[in-house]
């Protein structure tokens, strides 16, 4: 039995197939950009404020991580099936979720923004009848958008952030919904200068109280970890000097 | 034009970006092109030599690889071959691997060009005229000996139409590996295009890098033609 | 294995059939359309015309259709914003909507394979058969509907059933571009249920369902076609 595991583990190993699992953390995210959290630069590295806050919170477990870039509409399934260990992609915490995975501790909050273009009337949600609306997949705010208008408005979802973006400058799309702190780069460009915000929406239930790290619900060790990483980048104020850079504002949202 | 001097700026700035894709894509090509014809020569094999249930499941295999689409074919193999791993190395006691990125692409898309290689290896095979093979046995060749030395070198010309073919594919299939989030070409594409905001420009750049892996293939495939058909009498008679 | 999520979502999926559906039908029935002058002229000449044809299928059938999509949908989209009139004009429901770029698209794409398969098709009509339609009197027309496009199609029929499956089996694509076939339904079962692998193996088996009716299809037209192999 010693020389059929040997073989099977050098056969493996030998194709270049991969290595004896490390203690490397994976941290998965999205594949695509999503910035001003995090998004792959022109030469190559991934950069953001929560790229930065995930490497604070792996040194400060003392861990090596990894990023792993998943599609978003597969990432709790690569979770659950253990290609990555922690889901560190802007993913809110929800008691939907909750049902398959765990969260750590929110580390920041964000509130749900529709934006739609200047000269476009959009004062309420029945001014939203009849219009086009861009969602990202597997997205809370596609879900709010399936809840409450899915009715009234013709609803596109996208494969990502970017994506319905760019079809809402185009014209496909006449309001996207999205977070609202994601939206501020896109405002800010020359593309996004004829957008602007109509209205934000508040829903616990669908949106959840903040953004965590997804986490397999048998991982409580990690769990433990990660909280206590959390607590302690708060307190010692590396937090607040990688937000500064980011963020004019509290981005963690108070207690 | 702003079109084009847009592009070549975008190309600029991204160079390393869209070079680290193409190296991907063409490493994802290529393993999982070999492993595909690995796995089609035993399938070949086990389809005109195999008994009744070797018969039956391979023609189960290619069935299904054949008849549903790439893309739910790769999410499939993606998760449930990760596991199936895991599992067996589990059931033996040793850890679970990483599979890398690349790796995991090899094994997705190599198990799909797999079922295609089966049916083109397979029909070459039985193309050879059978007094060749006869010949080796008669000679006192042991099966496996005749398969090396006859079959195989005779049917890599017949074959060779069609597994020009599925290179071609097996490289376009790559892009499909962007959906499930491989940073391959297509996807690192998706990505210079997001931020940049140039979309035209960047798919652009990435149709050109496509069509210039598809015209040296062409290429390298017309070359290994002459070569494995050499001494074969040609259609203009020379 | 968990399939409670199969009434809740079955007319979805009905839906996404239908879109399916149509754009299978539809880009296999342009793209042939499109695939007939596009082989011919390779044959007939003018040799300038048939060389744009050549480049036209080695473009398209040398990159990926996935990139073709993309290029299409969100390419031309980056031009709207420079024509603001274009929002005005009546053919703006059918630039918003995505339905209409992906027939597009796989239509072209279809086109090139098909048409290059067409263009050794009807290479291979034995010459004389024409010149006897000439010599009948035939319109250049004639000839092309009566005889040289049936010839050429009873000797490449198994080869353009292959092309109908691989266009069939391309259609998942389209979701790429908010286009939800029966794929994007199985997507949108994925992100709300968190299931693995039965929306999957759900849409595989009706994929695999369509596939073995167009195979059947396809095998009846063969068999309606005449041939000099039958006994």
């Amino acid at each position: 039995m010693n020389i059929l595991k040997s073989l099977i583990a050098s056969a493996v190993v030998a194709t270049g197939l991969g290595t004896v699992a490390s203690a490397e953390i994976k941290l998965g995210l999205d594949s695509s950009n999503y910035e001003p959290f995090y998004s792959r630069s022109a030469s190559g590295e991934w950069t953001g404020w929560e790229i930065e806050i995930g490497e604070a919170i792996c040194a400060a477990m003392n861990e090596e991580c990894t990023w792993v870039p998943i599609a978003w509409d597969g990432i709790i399934p690569a979770l659950t099936s253990k290609k990555i260990d922690l889901i560190f992609g802007s993913m809110s915490i929800t008691d939907e979720r909750k049902k398959t995975i765990d969260f750590s501790d929110k580390y920041y909050f964000t509130a749900s923004a529709l934006v739609a273009a200047k000269n476009v009337k959009i004062e309420s949600e029945a001014d939203l009848a009849g219009k086009n609306i861009g969602v990202q997949v597997s997205s809370t705010h596609g879900n709010y958008v399936n809840v409450h208008f899915a009715d009234i408005s013709n609803i596109k979802v996208y494969q990502d952030f970017n994506e319905h973006n760019f079809d809402l400058v185009a014209g496909r799309v006449d309001a996207v919904l999205a977070d609202s702190l994601a939206l501020s780069p896109f405002l800010a460009s020359a593309d996004g200068a004829g957008f602007e915000v109509k209205m934000t929406f508040k829903d616990d239930a669908i949106f959840g109280i903040g953004v965590g790290a997804g986490i397999r619900k048998e991982d409580t060790e990690l769990l433990a970890k990660v909280n206590a990483a959390i607590a302690q980048i708060r307190a010692d104020g590396t937090y607040d000097e990688i937000s500064a850079k980011y963020f004019d504002f509290d981005i963690y949202g108070g207690e | 034009m702003a079109f084009i001097s847009n592009t070549i700026q975008l190309f600029y700035e991204w160079g390393p970006n869209f070079l680290r894709g193409t190296m991907a894509t063409l490493q994802i090509a290529l393993g999982s092109y070999l492993l595909g014809i690995f796995i089609g020569t035993c399938g070949a094999v086990g389809k005109i030599y195999g008994g009744r249930s070797l018969r039956f499941s391979l023609k189960i295999y290619t069935t299904v690889i054949r008849g549903v689409p790439e893309l739910v074919l790769i999410l499939l193999i993606y998760y449930a071959g990760s596991s199936l791993i895991n599992l067996a190395l589990e059931g033996v006691g040793l850890n679970p691997i990483n599979i890398n990125g690349v790796a995991a692409g090899v094994i997705v898309i190599g198990v799909v060009q797999g079922a295609y290689q089966t049916e083109v290896i397979r029909g070459a095979l039985v193309a050879i005229p059978k007094h060749e093979t006869d010949a080796g046995i008669a000679f006192g060749m042991s099966r496996f000996k005749v398969f090396r030395r006859i079959s195989f070198p005779a049917m890599l010309p017949l074959a060779l139409p069609g597994m020009a073919n599925l290179w071609m594919i097996c490289t376009k299939e790559t892009a499909l590996l962007a959906v499930v989030g491989f940073e391959e070409l297509a996807l690192v594409t998706k990505q210079a295009a997001g931020k940049s905001r140039m979309f035209l420009e960047a798919f652009t750049i990435a149709m050109v890098i496509y069509l210039c892996i598809t015209l040296a293939s062409n290429v390298v495939f017309k070359l290994i033609e002459k070569r494995t058909t050499r001494g074969h009498p040609k259609l203009d008679g020379s | 294995m968990v399939w409670d999520w199969l009434p809740t979502y079955a007319s979805r999926f009905v839906d996404g059939f239908w879109v399916t559906i149509q754009l299978f039908s539809m880009s296999l029935f342009f793209g042939f359309m499109l695939a007939i002058p596009i082989g011919l002229v390779q044959v007939t000449g003018p040799k300038w015309l048939g060389l744009i044809a050549r480049g036209y299928c080695t473009l398209f059938r040398g990159t990926p259709l996935l990139i073709q999509l993309w290029l299409l949908y969100y390419g031309l989209g980056s031009i709207f914003p420079h024509f603001p009139a274009l929002r005005e004009s009546m053919f703006w429901p059918i630039l918003v909507a995505a339905f209409p770029y992906a027939v597009v698209a796989f239509t072209l794409s279809v086109a090139a394979y098909e048409g290059h398969v067409m263009a050794g098709a009807f290479r291979s009509v034995p010459k004389n058969e024409l010149e006897a339609g000439r010599a009948f009197g035939m319109s250049r027309f004639s000839l092309l509907r009566r005889i040289w496009l049936p010839r050429a199609l009873q000797n490449v029929l198994p080869t353009l059933a292959g092309e109908a499956v691989l266009t069939l089996k391309s259609v998942p694509l389209a979701s790429t571009i908010t286009v939800f076939g029966v794929y994007g339904v199985g997507t949108l079962v994925r992100q709300d249920t968190f299931l693995v692998y039965e929306p999957l193996l759900f849409v595989a088996f009706i994929y695999l369902c369509l596939t073995g009716i167009l195979v059947y299809l396809f095998g009846w037209l063969e068999r309606r076609v005449p041939s000099e192999s039958m006994k």
